[in-house]
């Protein structure tokens, strides 16, 4: 009887089985490598504002501090967008013809809200509370990144569950005194950066986290309602 | 002397494994005609039609469930779990016969096993491939299951493995994972005999492309043996394992009538029973469609009469002591689940479960009834349903009157239920339609080794 299949199967079937091996290895690793893209993920990103408002010129530049606007980020679950009055504060005074600003003014002259696009959304599944972040010890920088240098507000973090439960198992890693907490150049503790916290003068991070982690009782939260009530 | 001597070797004779006058050439020639020459038969065409129109309701009913989500079900609070678990561990218990069949009667060296293997196999995967499915389908987002895997994932979770749940899971993956490898190593040279007898292009393309180039040389031989026995020890504990978990999905709740510690082996005893009778209901009309009762004889019914009847009596066992243990204990909740049960609301499911899975069975302690097809084939319809009964009274019945009297309800089944139950009778009958067209529904090399033992024997005496 005649070969059903020519020599060359023999070759073939013993290559496929390390295609489908390697196929399975690559498809995994494309499938991890565009999850942690910033494509995927949307880091980085900034949206087109209303008003081009800057950061990086209104905190780095001017040093004004986070909560002149973002005033109840201390007392409430959000952080809070500033009312156009909190901008008139400033810009009644100078600026007052920029065509930049235009918006600004016509929201005032209105009294019709700027529709200020979120860089930074949870879902809604989420229950996020700034107030007890910010109590905790947790700074704006360590979520909202090197806020002082954004000419255009961009997301910093991947806002996937594994970004926030990272910090929930290990708070150390990240807490910061309470003093430090709206400072935008904030370094953590090292050789070259040390931290003095309570008279203590601290050159490592896990060190400090631990003691920070005693005095303000922080926990580690990791039940599924402590964020999915 | 001699008189008496011819006397039994006819006795024995008739009651053989395989019927005297096989031959090597023969055997094969029997088996791998039915898929190579038979071709298709109005039969074997009305049956495959009557499945496949099932099949195609239980995708409609699938459609629909994806559109409209679980409720479409008689399910609610109470009663969260019913058909689709209920179907669940009844299918999944199906299987557990082909496994029992196939790897521990080879460990045990039971020629009996020989020529039903193939098919109880085949039907394993085909019942796990049903059950598999039910869990699934029961999820509230089901294109989400995989997240009962544990996989790296940009949540940092595990599953929870304290869950039952989701030792399910892995029992069930485990199990299909197994049950497939072994059959499919066992199908090699048969299907290398398939292509070597083929006349058709197409055939001989397929049939070899699947048998992997065999060639039946001595060290293709070798390894198939090491690589058989190896997977009839991995998949042994696995007929015992499997169910056992299935049973924790129950036994490790608090709710009366599941928190029991007699529930593994019951299950397990229970899988057996159950898959035996699905064994005996399809074997009964493949040996006579099929001309096969050569093959597939009397003998192996009345064996298979007896598995039934021994796992029957345990699972009778099971039942007098969830009854005792329920007065025993005097726990009230337990006492009144049991009352419950037997003069409830489902007092009618309760009584026919016992009927059908106690009373008629005993039929089998009569040789006449192990040896009579048509009777064997009843009582195995009727242990199918006794089992299916019992998972439900077992999961609705429970459920239903769990412990505050405001959390009491009741459980009617919708169409919908109805439609999933039978297209997953649809989705198992269209696959082994297919099965046994397409591929030797009894494995010719071992029935060849059989014969050539029995031979041999024939020639000693």
């Amino acid at each position: 009887m005649a070969q059903v299949f020519h020599r060359s199967a023999n070759l073939i079937s013993k290559v496929s089985i390390i295609a489908i091996v390697i196929l399975i290895g690559v498809l995994t690793y494309g499938f991890y490598q565009i999850e942690e893209s910033a494509w995927y993920s949307n880091i980085g990103l900034s949206r087109q504002q209303p008003v081009p408002f800057s950061h990086r010129h209104h905190v780095g530049e001017l040093g004004i501090d986070c909560r002149y606007c973002h005033t109840s980020v201390e007392k409430s679950a959000f952080a809070g967008l500033p009312p156009t009055e909190t901008c008139m504060s400033c810009h009644s005074q100078i600026w007052t013809n920029a065509d930049m600003l235009e918006p600004v003014r016509a929201s005032y002259r209105d009294n019709v809200s700027i529709s200020w696009l979120r860089v930074n959304e949870l879902p809604q599944f989420v229950y996020f509370d700034h107030s007890i972040h910010v109590r905790m010890g947790v700074g704006c920088t360590t979520c909202h990144g090197p806020i002082a240098s954004m000419p255009l507000t961009y997301r910093f973090g991947t806002e996937y569950m594994s970004w926030c439960i990272d910090c929930h198992r290990q708070p150390a890693k990240n807490l910061r005194p309470r003093a430090e907490v709206f400072n935008p150049y904030y370094q953590q503790p090292s050789a070259v950066h040390p931290v003095s916290y309570n008279g203590v003068t601290y050159t490592d991070q896990l060190t400090m986290g631990r003691q920070l982690m005693k005095d303000y009782k922080v926990a580690s939260l990791q039940d599924c309602d402590t964020c999915h009530r | 002397m001699d008189s008496e001597g011819s006397q039994t070797t006819v006795t024995e004779r008739q009651d053989s494994l395989v019927k005297p006058g096989f031959t090597l050439g023969t055997v094969t020639d029997k088996i791998s005609s039915i898929v190579l020459t038979r071709g298709t038969t109005k039969g074997w065409l009305g049956g495959f039609a009557i499945a496949f129109a099932l099949f195609v309701l239980l995708n409609i009913a699938m459609g629909y469930l994806f559109y409209r989500g679980v409720g479409i079900w008689g399910i609610n609070i109470p009663v969260a779990w019913a058909f689709a678990i209920t179907n669940f561990v009844w299918w999944i218990g199906i299987g557990h016969a082909g496994t029992l069949i196939s790897a521990f009667l080879l460990l045990m060296h039971q020629k009996w096993r020989t020529s039903i293997n193939r098919f109880a196999e085949a039907m394993t995967i085909f019942a796990v491939a049903c059950a598999g499915m039910f869990p699934l389908l029961h999820m509230g987002r089901p294109w989400l299951f995989y997240y009962l895997l544990p996989y790296p994932n940009v949540m940092w979770l595990w599953p929870q493995f304290r869950s039952p749940l989701v030792w399910d899971v892995f029992a069930v993956s485990t199990y299909m994972t197994v049950s497939i490898l072994f059959w499919y190593v066992g199908l090699l040279p048969d299907l290398a005999t398939l292509r070597d007898k083929a006349k058709k292009k197409i055939s001989q393309i397929t049939y070899g492309f699947f048998s992997m180039g065999w060639r039946g040389s001595a060290s293709h031989w070798k390894r198939y043996e090491v690589a058989s026995l190896l997977l009839a020890g991995v998949a042994t504990p696995l007929v015992v394992s499997v169910h056992t978990v299935v049973s924790f999905d129950f036994s490790i709740a608090l709710v009366p009538g599941w928190h029991s510690t007699i529930f593994p082996p019951y299950f397990v005893a229970g899988a057996i029973y159950s898959g035996f009778a699905m064994v005996l209901t399809l074997a009964i009309p493949l040996r006579k469609f099929y001309g096969l009762d050569g093959m597939i004889t009397i003998k192996h019914l009345d064996i298979m009469g007896k598995v039934m009847l021994a796992t029957g009596v345990i699972v009778a066992y099971g039942y007098i002591m969830e009854t005792f243990m329920a007065f025993y204990s005097g726990n009230p909740f337990d006492h009144y689940m049991i009352m419950n049960r037997m003069v409830g609301p489902y007092l009618y499911v309760y009584w026919t479960l016992i009927a059908c899975n106690i009373a008629i069975p005993q039929a089998l302690w009569f040789r006449s009834v192990r040896r009579n097809p048509l009777a064997l084939f009843f009582v195995s319809i009727v242990i199918n349903v006794g089992m299916w009964l019992e998972r439900f009274v077992i999961i609705v019945v429970s459920l239903h009157r769990e412990y505050p009297p405001s959390y009491w309800g009741m459980f009617y089944p919708t169409r919908w239920d109805w439609a999933i139950l039978a297209g997953s009778f649809g989705l198992f009958f269209t696959l082994f339609y297919l099965f046994i067209r397409f591929l030797p529904m009894i494995s010719i090399v071992e029935m060849r080794a059989l014969v050539h033992k029995t031979e041999k024997k024939e020639q000693a005496a």
